[in-house]
């Protein structure tokens, strides 16, 4: 998928504002001693809407922005939002899920996703942490606490990106048959490819 | 087409997952002066006035939300404060007594004070943001070298010691708080010998703290649950503890018998709520002090 530009603003200020929201506001509002993060959930959403490349790309840049912002070692979010982006958009490409509730069970998994990763990374960088029930316990909240906020958050980020994305192939289609088009079942030139001709004589 | 698709989507992200793990093999263990701390500390100034605007304008939000937390716990919390009130008020009495005899004794001896909570100036800050993350234990407050806050200055919370500065911009610091495991405390129990220890993090367990290196014999009195907890404060030769003595920490939550004589250590559990602290203060040293060694 080619980026336009239009879209490329459009994620770079979702991006910041993600960053600035959870910051400012999210992280000091904690639900059973945990705060929720929106920055895996937001990833996992342009992922799912723009497909693979996009997503990877858009996590990237969104970790290395919450590692700078938040003062963390640089590159640890970016590894793991990369892997939630292009996962996202691959399920996107190759399943094409019309299902309404999709986003809630690729909330969940982006969410535990973010959260073992970072204890796995974690863990290999030497932190000595001993796996703790209250460790368990926090990282089963969080992930609790993205599956029910991924609807809306999916919601928020389909309402900002899907005005400047290309037409998804699932959204063309359904407009070709409203439109009066006729389906690729009734059209064989777009089943099969070109029709053979006989040599002129 | 489609092969070359596929080749192109791989090759970048393979760049993608490299990149980030050349930067975190550079980031991880490199000095604070390194280019990338450099550039971090730039992105946080860039940052820190829009999130400080921002933590401003979400504030009845997250005001509400607290509420609701709040309310939930008040029953409970009100009845737990009034019987600290009541064991307090009779602790009150003796300590001011103490106080008066130890300053007189000071005096008289001309002890040196530069370790005591009296020679910082108090620089109140607003908390910015908190890390939402399990493993970073930082926040970022609304002061910096600006209002005389330097990297190592203690900062107390709800009246009690919630970690330090680390990292400090004009406008901004990142204080490490107890509970992160880079952070430890040379710290004393309240109990009739003193006893003495280093407070490191119970990582995994980000709600207490071990008091540890106890020198507790069998058969001595030991530290016992509810006794206080609070920095030791100590000045040896050119090393000062960068803490002053006698700030609250917490108090010991667990003094279990077979940890305290086999691996010296007890429980503390932090005074300060860390993870809803809205305001701090920070204790700033006279910009003619004396540079502080780096022990705890």
């Amino acid at each position: 998928m080619s980026l336009e530009p239009k879209l490329v603003l459009r994620l770079v200020l979702l991006a910041l504002g993600t960053v600035v929201i959870q910051q400012a506001a999210v992280s000091q509002v904690s639900i059973f001693g945990v705060s929720a993060d929106l920055a895996p959930l937001v990833v996992m959403s342009v992922g799912l809407l723009a497909g693979s490349m996009t997503g990877a790309v858009f996590g990237f840049a969104t970790g290395l922005l919450v590692d700078l912002v938040l003062f963390q070692t640089l590159g640890v979010s970016s590894l793991l939002y990369i892997g939630i982006g292009y996962w996202s958009g691959r399920v996107r490409e190759v399943l094409d899920p019309a299902h309404g509730l999709v986003p809630l069970g690729m909330g969940a998994a982006a969410t535990a996703l973010a959260q073992l990763g970072m204890a796995l990374i974690q863990f290999l960088l030497g932190v000595d942490a001993p796996v703790s029930v209250l460790l368990l316990q926090q990282i089963f909240v969080t992930i609790l606490i993205g599956t029910l906020i991924a609807l809306p958050v999916y919601a928020i980020v389909r309402r900002i990106i899907r005005p400047v994305l290309p037409d998804e192939p699932r959204r063309r289609r359904r407009r070709a048959y409203t439109t009066g088009g006729l389906s690729p079942l009734q059209r064989p030139a777009e089943r099969f490819g070109p029709l053979p001709r006989a040599p002129a004589r | 087409m489609h092969d070359k698709q596929v080749r192109r989507r791989r090759a970048i992200l393979a760049l993608l997952v490299a990149t980030s793990l050349i930067l975190l093999t550079a980031y991880f263990g490199a000095p604070s002066t390194s280019p990338l701390h450099t550039l971090q500390r730039g992105i946080a100034e860039v940052f820190s006035p829009i999130q400080e605007g921002a933590s401003k304008v979400v504030s009845p939000v997250r005001d509400v939300a607290g509420w609701f937390s709040d309310t939930f716990h008040a029953k409970s919390r009100a009845n737990q404060l009034q019987k600290e009130v009541n064991a307090l008020r009779l602790e009150v009495s003796q300590y001011q007594s103490a106080a008066i005899l130890n300053r007189q004794l000071s005096r008289e001896l001309a002890l040196d004070q530069t370790a005591s909570i009296g020679s910082f100036s108090r620089v109140p800050a607003d908390v910015i943001w908190h890390d939402p993350t399990l493993w970073y234990q930082q926040l970022e407050v609304d002061k910096g070298s600006d209002d005389g806050v330097r990297v190592d200055d203690p900062v107390l919370g709800d009246g009690a010691l919630v970690g330090k500065v680390t990292s400090v911009g004009p406008t901004y610091s990142i204080v490490t708080l107890i509970t992160d495991h880079t952070t430890q405390v040379a710290a004393q129990v309240q109990d009739q010998n003193g006893d003495q220890g280093l407070l490191v993090p119970d990582v995994g367990q980000p709600n207490q703290l071990l008091l540890q290196d106890l020198q507790v014999q069998v058969g001595q009195s030991a530290p016992s649950v509810g006794q206080q907890v609070v920095t030791l404060g100590f000045k040896s030769g050119g090393l000062t503890s960068l803490y002053p003595r006698g700030i609250p920490i917490g108090q010991v939550s667990s003094a279990d018998q077979n940890d305290l004589y086999n691996n010296h250590e007890v429980v503390i559990s932090p005074a300060a709520d860390l993870r809803h602290l809205q305001s701090v203060e920070i204790l700033a040293r006279a910009q003619n002090s004396t540079a502080r060694a780096q022990v705890p």
